[in-house]
């Protein structure tokens, strides 16, 4: 008994110092990792003014869509022009701080189980996803991300609103909530090439099913609704921190389920990854 | 024309191969269809009947139908594996075979829309029964027949923008950047996020004088009877010229580009 209370101590001792170890050791590396893709970035100016570019020209297309519609219209459902002119400012907020964290990753997993080149990824003496999901940063989403800042603090101008301090503060958590629904929903489309091998199009179905985060909740009803809330929760990624940096929520229900639904949709995906990983043999040898 | 068939069968041989990842892809692109009808339902049910000469079941039809011509005649992949031929070397096999690339690359487009459009029937086909009762038959004989038309003309102009993208992979690494802003401008200009007829009517006549709209906003016209004989006819000779002056355009880039063609490891 006694030795079994020791042993146990001794490796909840042991399960301590390796958490203390990684709270040093992956932080280092996430620099490293940050100080390589700047290196990359650097060695293709164009190519990165390009995509601002193109970003840019997207977003413009966004916002010129949401000006045709109005031009028509006062309300869609309960949202006026502005408020929805700020859920596509804060859709492409968060989408684009995905995107500077983790999506090209995300799109690049299916080539590394195609060639083989998934083999190193498992042999570092690191956490695999954290590899394979952090290893590029893009660091022109972060400029994006401003632009969609911008909006919202334009928007908010128009509605001549003065959020509260906490307003903010929660509309920030939320936005983390948001990108990990991102995160793994994307993961796991992306998990699924350890079956189909082809990922093509991935990226693309990616921005369809997310292009539904800049459509207001109150368009939804019915089977829809709860399709797009409760199974792919695409409904809640924008709407519900706009509708809380407005005050514009009727109950805090949804700010919880924007909070449990990111921790299923993260479970989820850590469960498909896993079952992928054992599934996994190499192309190469 | 039995070489154009062979590549053809050859063509929907491989692409079936990944009917999977087609369906997925299909079913995915139908995503900003079921956004657009639900936004557009909301928008009437605040009490409009007509928005821009569109009642809710002709924006319903528009949108559908316009999901009909892009399934059909939209270029998916075809600008990426053209791109990487010319990057990788792999058009130096197609120079001296006999047939030439375009005619090659044509053959394996049209295959790959005959197959991508089989596989997204069936998604298709959901929506379709969830909005039943909102959509509206050809507008008569003409439309029918006059749609039709210029749904072929419609996928061959955007072959012919695709190709011409991919063309430019003759000159730079990597032609994403540029195929992505060809998307941006036929989503908007080509009517595939709303009917052209929202916008201010001096917009909408500057962007007929470019060949976006016809890709998706004049085929949906058409079957939608809100073109005349005259104006049917206008518009099909608008496609036929921009189809004549953008594969004049490609023919010369491409004679061109192969001046400059270096085939690497061929």
């Amino acid at each position: 008994m006694n030795s079994r209370s020791s042993s146990s101590s001794s490796s909840v001792r042991d399960q301590l110092r390796a958490l203390g170890q990684d709270c040093v050791h992956y932080p280092g590396l996430y620099l490293s990792l940050l100080r390589n893709s700047l290196t990359r970035e650097l060695g293709f100016k164009a190519n990165f003014l390009l995509w601002l570019v193109v970003e840019f020209f997207w977003f413009a297309l966004q916002l010129a869509f949401i000006s045709v519609i109005y031009l028509h219209t006062e309300n869609i459902g309960d949202w006026t022009k502005w408020q929805v002119v700020m859920l596509v400012g804060a859709s492409h907020f968060i989408q684009q701080l995905f995107q500077a964290f983790l999506l090209v990753n995300c799109g690049q997993l299916a080539e590394l189980v195609h060639s083989g080149k998934m083999d190193f990824y498992l042999l570092f003496p690191t956490n695999t996803r954290f590899m394979v999901s952090a290893r590029h940063i893009d660091l022109g989403g972060f400029v994006s991300a401003a632009s969609g800042l911008a909006v919202m603090i334009y928007a908010n101008c128009q509605l001549h609103a003065t959020p509260s301090f906490l307003r903010i503060l929660t509309f920030g958590a939320l936005c983390v909530a948001a990108v990990i629904i991102h995160y793994s929903v994307m993961f796991l489309m992306a998990t699924c090439c350890f079956w189909t091998v082809r990922a093509q199009g991935l990226i693309m179905a990616y921005y369809n099913l997310f292009s539904l985060t800049r459509v207001p909740d109150a368009a939804f009803s019915g089977a829809a609704r709860a399709i797009f809330t409760l199974f792919i929760p695409v409904l809640l990624v924008a709407n519900v921190p706009v509708k809380a940096l407005l005050g514009k929520m009727d109950s805090f229900v949804e700010v919880g389920l924007l909070i449990v639904m990111s921790l299923v949709c993260f479970f989820v995906s850590s469960r498909v990854w896993r079952a992928a990983i054992r599934r996994y043999s190499s192309a190469s040898s | 024309m039995s070489t154009h068939w062979y590549i053809f069968k050859l063509g929907l041989q491989n692409t079936a191969a990944y009917r999977t990842n087609f369906f997925f892809g299909a079913l995915f692109n139908l995503v900003p269809l079921v956004a657009a009808i639900a936004m557009w339902r909301a928008i009437f049910a605040g009490g409009k009947e007509v928005i821009a000469g569109y009642t809710l079941a002709e924006m319903l039809s528009y949108y559908l139908i316009a999901t009909l011509v892009g399934m059909t005649t939209a270029v998916t992949e075809d600008e990426w594996q053209i791109a990487t031929d010319i990057k990788d070397g792999g058009i130096s096999q197609s120079l001296v075979r006999p047939i030439r690339y375009f005619g090659y690359r044509l053959c394996l487009f049209s295959a790959n829309r005959l197959i991508y459009t089989a596989v997204a029937l069936l998604p298709m086909a959901a929506i379709v029964a969830w909005n039943f009762r909102y959509i509206l038959p050809p507008a008569n004989l003409l439309s029918l027949v006059g749609f039709v038309c210029s749904l072929a003309l419609s996928a061959l102009l955007q072959f012919l923008l695709a190709y011409l993208t991919a063309l430019l992979a003759f000159w730079v690494l990597e032609i994403s950047t540029f195929s992505f802003m060809l998307l941006a401008t036929q989503r908007l200009a080509s009517g595939e996020m709303f009917p052209l007829d929202l916008l201010p009517s001096w917009l909408n006549h500057l962007l007929l004088l470019t060949p976006f709209p016809y890709c998706m906003f004049f085929p949906v016209s058409v079957y939608m009877g809100r073109v005349n004989a005259a104006s049917l006819v206008q518009g099909l000779a608008m496609q036929g010229i921009w189809i004549v002056m953008l594969f004049g355009l490609a023919r010369v880039i491409w004679h061109r580009g192969l001046r400059t063609y270096t085939a690497v490891g061929g």
